[in-house]
This record gives C-alpha cells, sequence and structure tokens, in this order.
C-alpha cells in the first residue's frame, strides 16, 4: 500500500493536478477561472510526459568522457530526452490555447458585460 | 519533385497561410486569390497522390530524411489517399465560396484575416490525415482546432463567441485525452511511429496501460467529432459560425477527427483488439442508433434552419460509427461512403444556406417561403442536397446508406435497418417542411424576385459543382465504391 502510494508519488500528483483543473473547467461559473483550470489540466499531463522520462540515478543526455577516454553515449544512465521534446510542443500548444480563450473572454466582457455563464445564459435566452 | 508531394500537400496552405497574411497588409484582395491558389494545388496533389497509391500501393514520405521509427514518416495509403481528397475539395470549394461571402458577411476589413486563419485549418486537416507519426497527429489536431475557435467567433451574431468559448473548452479538453493516450503508448512501447505501434502493441494487448490508452483516444477525438453523448457543443458552434464555416466544420473538421480516430482503432491497435479485446463495439451498437433517431427527431423540432441541419451531422455522424461497429467490409465501405457523401451534402447545405442568408438574411424555416420562386437556382440544389440526406436512390445518400443496411445484415443485426429507414423518414420529414415552404408558398413580395436571383456566381458555382456530383456519384457510383471497398478491406485485413 505505502509502496503503491510512496512509490508513484509523481503519478498521484499529476492525477490530483488534472483533477483539480477539471473540476475548475466544469465547475466553475467564471470564465477565467475556467481557463484557469485548463491551464491546470494541461499543466498536470505535462508532469505526467516528464516523469515517464525519468529513470533512477540517471543524468542529463549529454555525451559524457568515459572511463576509456573516448565520447561514447552511455544509454543507460541517460533520462529520456524526447518526452522533454514532445512536451515543449504541447507546452506551446497550451500557450496557444490560453491566448485565443483568453482573447474570446474579452470579446465576451465586451459584448455582454460580465463574464459569469450563467448570467451569460440568461441574457442568451432572454435574447431569444 | 513528385516524390516530396506528401509533404507538399500540407506545405502549400502553410505557406498560403504565411502570405495571405503579409500580402494583406498592402494588398487586401489577394487573400482569395492566394486561398484559391493553395487549395488548388493542394487538391491537384492529393488527386495525384490517390492515382499513384491506386496504382502503386502506400507511400512513405521520411521527412528530412529520417527512416521511420526515429523520423517522422508520412504515408499515404488507400485510405488516407481516399480522405485527403475529400477534404481538399471540399476545402477548395469553400475557399471559393468564401470570397465574396467574407466580403459581406463578415466585412472586407477582416478577409485576409479569415483567409490567413482558413488556410491554417486547411493545413492542420491535410496534416492529420497525411501523417503516420502518432504525436504529429495531435500538433495537427491542435493547429486545426485553434484556427476552428478563431473561425466560429467571427459569427455575426454575439452568442458565437460563447458557442466559440464553449468550442475551446470541450475541444481543448478532448486534444489533452488525445496527448494522454499517446503518453500512455509511449510509456509502454517507446514509439511514436504507427506502424511501429501496431507491430509492438500486440504483446500488450491486456496491459491496463494500454487499455487505458485507447479509452483516452475514443473519448478524447469522440469530443472532437460530436460522438453522441459528447455532441453539445457541436450545436451551437455549427449553428452560430458564418454559413462558410459551418461547412468546413461539418464537411471536413469532423471526418478528419474521425479519421484519426479509425486511424488508431484499426493502424495502431488492430480490427482484433478493437473487435474482440475491447468491448468498443457493444458501446458503438448502443450509441449509434441513439443518436441517428434522436438527433433526427431534435432536428425535426428546429426552426432554425443552421441549427436543424447541426442536429442532423450528429446523425450522420452516428450512421459512420455504426458502420465502424459491424466490423464487416460492406458495413465499413458504406461508412468510408458516407465520409464522402456527408462531406459532399452538408457542405453543401451549409453553403447554400450561407447563400440564402447572404441574401435575405433570413434563419429561420417559415421565413424561407418562395423562395423556390425568388431564388431557384439555389432552392434546385437544396432539393438535391436534401433529397440525398433523405437517401433517394441516384443521389449518393442512397449508396451508403445501402451498403449500411446490407452490411448490417451481413452481421446478422437487422434490427439495425428499422432504425436507419425510421431515420430516413425523420429527416425526410424535416427536409420536406422547407421544401414545402419553398415551392407551395407565394413569396412575400415577388417583386424582389428578380433581384434575389442575382447571387455572385463564385458563391454559386461550387455548389452547382456539389449538387452535381452529388447525382453523379450517386448513379456512377462505382468510382468511389471501388476506392471506399479497397480500403475498407486494407482496414480490416490487418490481423
Amino acid at each position: 500500500m505505502i509502496e503503491l502510494i510512496a512509490g508513484k508519488y509523481n503519478y498521484w500528483i499529476y492525477i490530483t493536478l488534472m483533477m483539480i483543473g477539471f473540476y475548475a473547467v466544469i465547475a466553475k461559473g467564471n470564465l477565467i477561472k475556467k481557463i484557469i483550470g485548463l491551464n491546470i489540466f494541461q499543466t498536470a499531463v505535462f508532469l505526467f510526459y516528464i516523469s515517464l522520462a525519468v529513470r533512477k540515478g540517471s543524468t542529463a543526455p549529454i555525451l559524457i568522457q568515459s572511463t576509456y577516454g573516448a565520447l561514447t553515449p552511455e544509454t543507460a544512465t541517460y533520462t529520456n530526452p524526447l518526452p522533454h521534446v514532445l512536451i515543449l510542443t504541447a507546452i506551446v500548444v497550451g500557450v496557444s490555447v490560453t491566448a485565443v480563450a483568453l482573447a474570446l473572454a474579452i470579446r465576451i466582457y465586451r459584448a455582454y458585460g460580465t463574464l459569469d455563464e450563467h448570467k451569460i445564459a440568461r441574457m442568451e435566452q432572454e435574447a431569444k | 519533385m513528385s516524390s516530396h508531394f506528401p509533404i507538399l500537400l500540407v506545405l502549400f496552405p502553410l505557406f498560403g497561410a504565411l502570405l495571405t497574411f503579409f500580402s494583406g497588409l498592402t494588398r487586401q484582395k489577394w487573400a482569395w486569390y492566394i486561398a484559391i491558389l493553395a487549395t488548388f494545388l493542394s487538391f491537384a496533389i492529393s488527386l495525384d497522390l490517390l492515382f499513384s497509391v491506386h496504382t502503386n500501393g502506400r507511400i512513405s514520405y521520411h521527412l528530412g530524411g529520417w527512416a521511420p521509427p526515429w523520423g517522422i514518416e508520412y504515408v499515404v495509403d488507400i485510405f488516407s489517399g481516399y480522405v485527403l481528397v475529400v477534404v481538399a475539395f471540399i476545402s477548395l470549394m469553400i475557399a471559393i465560396f468564401s470570397g465574396e461571402y467574407v466580403k459581406k458577411q463578415i466585412g472586407p476589413e477582416r478577409e485576409t484575416n479569415f483567409f490567413a486563419i482558413y488556410l491554417l485549418l486547411v493545413t492542420g486537416l491535410l496534416g492529420m490525415v497525411i501523417t503516420g507519426d502518432i504525436f504529429n497527429v495531435y500538433v495537427f489536431l491542435e493547429i486545426a482546432s485553434l484556427s476552428g475557435y478563431a473561425l466560429v467567433a467571427v459569427g455575426k451574431k454575439k452568442g458565437a463567441i460563447v458557442a466559440s468559448y464553449n468550442y475551446l473548452i470541450l475541444g481543448t479538453i478532448g486534444a489533452v485525452f488525445v496527448l494522454l493516450g499517446i503518453g500512455h503508448l509511449y510509456m509502454v512501447t517507446g514509439t511514436l511511429n504507427m506502424a511501429d505501434l501496431q507491430e509492438r502493441l500486440p504483446a500488450l494487448y491486456h496491459s491496463r496501460v494500454v487499455l487505458t490508452a485507447f479509452v483516452f483516444f475514443v473519448i478524447g477525438f469522440g469530443l472532437k467529432f460530436a460522438l453522441f453523448p459528447l455532441h453539445t457543443w457541436l450545436l451551437s458552434a455549427h449553428s452560430l459560425a458564418p454559413s462558410a464555416v459551418s461547412a468546413i466544420l461539418a464537411a471536413a473538421v469532423l471526418k478528419v477527427n474521425l479519421y484519426a480516430l479509425m486511424r488508431v482503432m484499426f493502424t495502431v491497435f488492430t480490427p482484433a483488439f478493437i473487435y474482440e479485446t475491447v468491448p468498443i463495439a457493444e458501446i458503438l451498437f448502443i450509441i449509434a442508433p441513439i443518436a441517428i433517431i434522436l438527433s433526427s427527431v431534435m432536428a425535426l423540432a428546429q426552426t432554425n434552419i443552421k441549427r436543424m441541419l447541426a442536429y442532423s451531422s450528429i446523425g450522420q455522424i452516428g450512421y459512420i460509427v455504426l458502420g465502424i461497429a459491424l466490423a464487416n467490409e460492406t458495413a465499413l465501405t458504406g461508412s468510408l461512403l458516407h465520409i464522402l457523401n456527408h462531406a459532399l451534402m452538408k457542405g453543401g447545405l451549409f453553403l447554400i444556406a450561407g447563400v440564402i442568408i447572404y441574401q435575405t438574411d433570413r434563419y429561420h424555416i417559415t421565413d424561407w417561403k418562395g423562395l423556390g420562386k425568388t431564388m431557384p437556382l439555389t432552392m434546385i440544389t437544396f432539393t438535391i442536397c436534401g433529397l440525398s440526406m433523405i437517401g433517394v436512390p441516384l443521389t449518393v445518400g442512397f449508396v451508403s446508406k445501402w451498403f449500411l443496411a446490407v452490411g448490417a445484415l451481413e452481421a446478422g443485426r437487422w434490427y439495425f435497418i428499422p432504425v436507419i429507414l425510421a431515420s430516413s423518414l425523420l429527416t425526410a420529414m424535416y427536409f420536406w417542411r422547407i421544401i414545402e415552404w419553398g415551392y407551395f408558398h407565394e413569396p412575400d413580395d415577388p417583386a424582389d424576385a428578380a433581384d434575389r436571383c442575382a447571387v455572385p456566381w463564385g458563391m454559386m458555382n461550387p455548389i452547382m459543382l456539389i449538387a452535381f456530383l452529388i447525382v453523379f456519384f450517386g448513379v456512377f457510383a462505382s468510382i468511389p465504391q471501388e476506392l471506399a471497398h479497397k480500403a475498407a478491406v486494407m482496414l480490416l485485413g490487418v490481423r
């Protein structure tokens, strides 16, 4: 039981973070809070990717001087760099999504004068 | 030169978008020409790719010369070639249509930005279809989605911004689920190449990580293509977006996301996994008929034409999903045909709604009275598309429904035939209302008939071509059917 919790704590943190973000996206009525929730949700996935790259006692993937004096890659001791690269792309995507979402929030505020989801829904209902 | 066609297909719209944006600083009207040129080049290339795949088999293009599974691989096989042609054709038609439409409905000052974002959307869609690398799918998915959100937001009504916001929230959740699915697969296999994944996964089919990944893919893409209970965003996004945007969203964006899920189901996983290991077909057998019937009933209750068309999209997606779940060649052929057919029909219908709104600014069914007299050509094309949606013989809608029904019989599930029939009947009812108001009611003011006829030819030509193809492929059904059948055999053959 302890092994399940302490041994894989990074995954527990990622799931907790993800659920916090997901809760905010679904339950919050304020459009900006929803965007913040979305950001937490995405960050959780970044954490998941980064933690699956790690190996126990590994170092950064740089060529190092081996005992024979030659530059040889010792793959066994390296952290896998690929998930980091993938997540760099995902971070850029996350920033773009946030930018578009915030731009939309500004437009919504100008059009309706509020950022409350329920108030906007009521105004839409009345307009019909 | 032609060996680089797979990458050029994606690069033309991408650089077209950049060029549109910068030329817009000085020459506003170039935007439309560049958009037509870029989508036309992509369409020509996609046709060439489909022909060479048809004769010579699978094309694999290695980006930057890096051999797969290390480098990114672009794959054109009969399935992706077929979908590429559909997407490129629809985006060319909508690009031609948009020139006059955007000027009046969105505003000349936003023309440049509209076409730049439109081309980015096309880049994302074509990239999603052609790539053979699963992480690349995610990147293109986000390119397509982000431009989609922006395009929805330019709708005239105030609600379009809120619709775009909701689309963004749910779309991003879907995309993050896809990203998680990719992460889980990478965790157990250490590879991102689809063909490589296919080889490595069978040993791990009962691993809980792989099962979780599969669920993430289904829900993630399901959110994107509005699989029945996940469809709520679609209604307002498709009905409040400008009609040209609704057309590309319904005709291409839904199809490409569905294509991506089919790729994951059939190429990354195998038919053995999706039909024997996980109970996905059992779930789809419940979801698809509900989607088909419920969406038709809801469409019948709508008075706003675009909202009605949006509801009917959910049911049409249900048909395609039903064909996947039935798991035999005939039904899958029907599904693949329906990808083309629904793209033509729904793309055409949204464009026609766009023309009518462009001329009359009327959204409601009862306001369309007498349009058969004042806008005869538009109503004829609308009738053709409507008949095809119902599934009348000699239109494409009949062909795909026929294959689906025969496929249901072959699978021993005859009870799906009443579902298809009932939905056709309901479809007939909700299209008949419009045809009745159009042809059997007198227009309010017959004097403006002459004025209404004068729709710009740039807008009418794509619609007439689409209506022609609906009848042409309905009569000469063997042309797309042969391609779809080959693709279905290829997809199911991976055992």
